[in-house]
C-alpha cells in the first residue's frame, strides 16, 4: 500500500504545482486568449484538488460554472472585442505599487482569519463526507432565506438583461 | 432468470473479477487495485474509438440507404473494413498547419476535445454492475464534463486564423451554451424522482418496465433532452457550426489528417455518450426483460443513434435565429413547466395526477407554440409612379 500512497502524494503535489504554474501564466502571458485558456486550466486544476479532498459536488460545480460558463463568457468577450485577441497586450501598467499594497493587505487579512478560526479537526470531522443530499437539505432548511434571496436577485438580473437587450421601438 | 441468462448477463463483470483474481495470486495488493483501474480504463479507451469507427460506417450505410444508394461496400464484406481503411488514410495524410496559425493551440485543440468525450464514458452504466465509476454525482459530472467541450472548439477555431473557422467557432459556442440550459433542466425531474445523482441508482429506480419515458413528464423530458443532445453534438439539423454549404467545414476548416480525425472522433463519441445518457435517464438504461442487460443497453442506445442519423437524412438545417428561438423560447419554458408537472405527478397519485400532468404539458406546449408563431410581415405593395 505504501507505494500506492506515495504515488498518490506525488500526484497531488504535481497537480498543485501545475495549477500554480498555470495561474502564473494567467497573469504573465502577453496574449489575452492564452491567458484565458490558462485560467480555464487553472480552474480545472482547482476542481481536481477539490476532488482529491472528497468534495465531488464542489468540483463538478466548479467545472460547470467556472470552466463551462465564466471562461466561455470571458473568451466570448475577448473575441468580440476588436483585434484584442490577435495583439499582445502589456500585462502591467503604472499601478503596480497600489496593487501590491492591496494584495499584501488581502494576504494579511486572510492569513489572520485563517489563523484565528478554531478549526475543528478531530477524527469525526476529518472522515466526514458531505453528500449532495446533505447540501440540499441545508439549502432548503437552514439556509432557505439566503437561498431564496439569491434566486430573487438572479431573476431580477435575468429580467434586467432581457430589458437591456430588448430593441427599442422606433417611434 | 435462468442460469445461462445470468451467466451472459454478468459475463464482463466476471471476466474482470477472474483476471483480478489471477493477478492477485502473484502480485501485491496495491498492484491489484491499480490493475482494476487500468482494466476499466483500457476497456473504455478502446471502446470509444471502436464505437466511433463503426458509427461512421453505420452512418454512411444508413444515410446511403435513405438516399437510395448502397453506401460503402467495397472494402471487406458489406464494407466492414471501410473504417480501418479510412483510419489508415487519415494517418498517412499530410498534416497542414496554416502559416499564421497559433501553432501550439492549433495542435492542442484536437487533443483536448477527445478528453471530455472519453471522460463521460466513465459514468455510463453499460449493464448491471457495469459502470466504470459509479460516482455519487454521476449526472452532474456528465453535465460538467460535457460543458467543457466548448473550449477546445473555441481553441481550434481561433488558432486557425481563418474567418470560416472563427464564425463556426462562435456559432458552436452560442449553440452549445444555449442548449446546455434546457438539457440540464430536462434532467432535473429525473433527479427529483429517483432522488439520486448516481447513474446506476437512476437506472435502478426504473426497475421492471417503469421507465421514466412512460410518464407524462418523462416523455416531455426525453423529447427535450434528445433534441438538446442532437444540438449539443452539432449534428444535423443543428449543424450550423460546420454548415458545409456556408462555412466550408466550420471550426475544423484548417485541420487535416489525424487532427481532423480527432475532431470527428470526439463528435461521434459524443453522439454515442449523449445517447447512452439519454437511455440511462429516460429509457430505463439496461433494464429490460429476457435479454442480458448490456444487450438491452446497446440496443436502446443504437436505436437513438439511428434516430440521429435519420434526422440527418431527412431534416433541412435550421437558421441561426430559429435555432436560438427553439432553445430559449420553447424548450426552456417547457422544461420549467415540466419540473412543476413532475412534482404534481408525484404528489397526486393515480389517474388524476397522470391526466392532470399530461393536460398541463399539452396546454403549455400549445400555448408556447402559439406565442412563438413567427411574425409574418404585412404584404407591401409598391406602386410604380407613372
Amino acid at each position: 500500500m505504501d507505494i500506492l500512497n506515495f504515488g498518490i502524494k506525488v500526484g497531488i503535489y504535481a497537480l498543485m504545482a501545475g495549477t500554480l504554474v498555470l495561474a502564473v501564466g494567467v497573469v504573465t502571458l502577453r496574449n489575452l486568449f492564452h491567458s484565458a485558456l490558462c485560467l480555464a486550466a487553472t480552474l480545472i486544476g482547482t476542481a481536481a484538488l477539490y476532488l482529491v479532498f472528497h468534495a465531488e459536488f464542489l468540483a463538478a460545480v466548479q467545472i460547470l460554472l467556472y470552466v463551462g460558463a465564466v471562461v466561455t463568457v470571458i473568451i466570448f468577450a475577448i473575441m468580440l472585442t476588436e483585434h484584442i485577441a490577435e495583439r499582445s497586450v502589456a500585462q502591467r501598467n503604472r499601478q503596480s505599487l497600489p496593487a501590491l499594497l492591496g494584495i499584501l493587505v488581502l494576504i494579511a487579512v486572510t492569513g489572520r482569519i485563517l489563523l484565528k478560526t478554531p478549526w475543528a479537526v478531530n477524527p469525526a470531522t476529518v472522515g466526514a463526507r458531505v453528500t449532495v443530499a446533505d447540501l440540499g437539505a441545508a439549502l432548503m432548511g437552514t439556509y432557505v432565506f439566503p437561498f431564496e434571496l439569491v434566486s430573487v436577485i438572479l431573476i431580477a438580473a435575468l429580467i434586467g438583461a432581457v430589458i437591456v437587450a430588448k430593441k427599442e421601438k422606433s417611434s | 432468470m435462468n442460469p445461462a441468462m445470468s451467466f451472459l448477463d454478468s459475463i464482463f463483470v466476471n471476466l474482470k473479477l477472474w483476471t483480478l483474481n489471477l493477478i492477485g495470486h502473484f502480485l501485491p495488493g496495491w498492484a491489484v487495485i491499480l490493475a482494476s483501474i487500468v482494466i476499466s480504463g483500457v476497456v473504455i479507451l478502446c471502446l470509444g474509438p471502436v464505437i466511433m469507427m463503426y458509427l461512421t460506417l453505420l452512418e454512411r450505410k444508413v444515410v446511403g440507404r435513405m438516399q437510395n444508394r448502397y453506401g460503402p461496400n467495397r472494402v471487406g464484406p458489406w464494407g466492414l473494413l471501410q473504417p480501418i481503411a479510412d483510419g489508415i488514410k487519415m494517418f498517412t495524410k499530410e498534416d497542414i498547419v496554416p502559416t499564421n496559425a497559433d501553432k501550439v493551440i492549433h495542435l492542442l485543440a484536437p487533443i483536448v476535445i477527445v478528453v471530455p468525450a472519453l471522460m463521460v464514458f466513465l459514468v455510463v452504466p453499460f449493464g448491471r454492475d457495469m459502470t466504470a465509476a459509479d460516482l455519487s454525482i454521476g449526472v452532474l459530472y456528465f453535465i460538467a464534463v460535457s460543458s467543457v467541450t466548448t473550449l477546445p472548439i473555441f481553441m481550434g477555431s481561433w488558432a486557425s486564423r481563418n474567418k470560416y473557422s472563427m464564425i463556426g467557432g462562435m456559432r458552436t459556442a452560442a449553440q452549445m451554451i444555449s442548449y446546455e440550459v434546457p438539457m440540464t433542466l430536462a434532467v432535473v425531474p429525473v433527479i427529483m424522482m429517483s432522488q439520486s445523482l448516481s447513474t446506476a441508482s437512476i437506472v435502478n429506480a426504473q426497475e421492471g418496465l417503469r421507465w421514466f419515458v412512460f410518464t407524462p413528464w418523462g416523455l416531455a423530458g426525453f423529447v427535450i433532452f434528445f433534441i438538446c443532445t442532437v444540438a449539443e453534438c452539432n449534428r444535423p439539423p443543428f449543424d450550423l457550426p460546420e454548415a458545409e454549404s456556408e462555412l466550408v467545414a466550420g471550426f475544423h476548416t484548417e485541420y487535416s489528417g489525424m487532427k481532423f480525425a480527432l475532431f470527428y472522433m470526439a463528435e461521434y463519441m459524443n453522439a454515442f455518450t449523449l445517447s447512452a445518457i439519454a437511455v440511462t435517464l429516460f429509457l430505463g438504461g439496461w433494464q429490460g426483460p429476457f435479454l442480458p442487460s448490456w444487450v438491452w443497453f446497446f440496443t436502446k442506445t443504437f436505436a437513438l443513434i439511428f434516430a440521429m442519423i435519420w434526422f440527418r437524412a431527412t431534416f433541412p438545417r435550421f437558421r441561426v435565429d430559429q435555432l436560438m428561438g427553439i432553445a430559449w423560447k420553447l424548450l426552456l419554458p417547457l422544461t420549467l413547466v415540466n419540473m412543476l408537472v413532475a412534482g404534481l405527478w408525484y404528489f397526486i397519485p393515480g389517474i388524476t395526477g397522470w391526466v392532470g400532468a399530461a393536460v398541463i404539458l399539452a396546454v403549455s406546449f400549445l400555448g408556447l407554440t402559439a406565442l412563438n408563431k413567427p411574425v409574418i410581415p404585412e404584404k407591401r405593395v409598391y406602386l410604380l409612379e407613372n
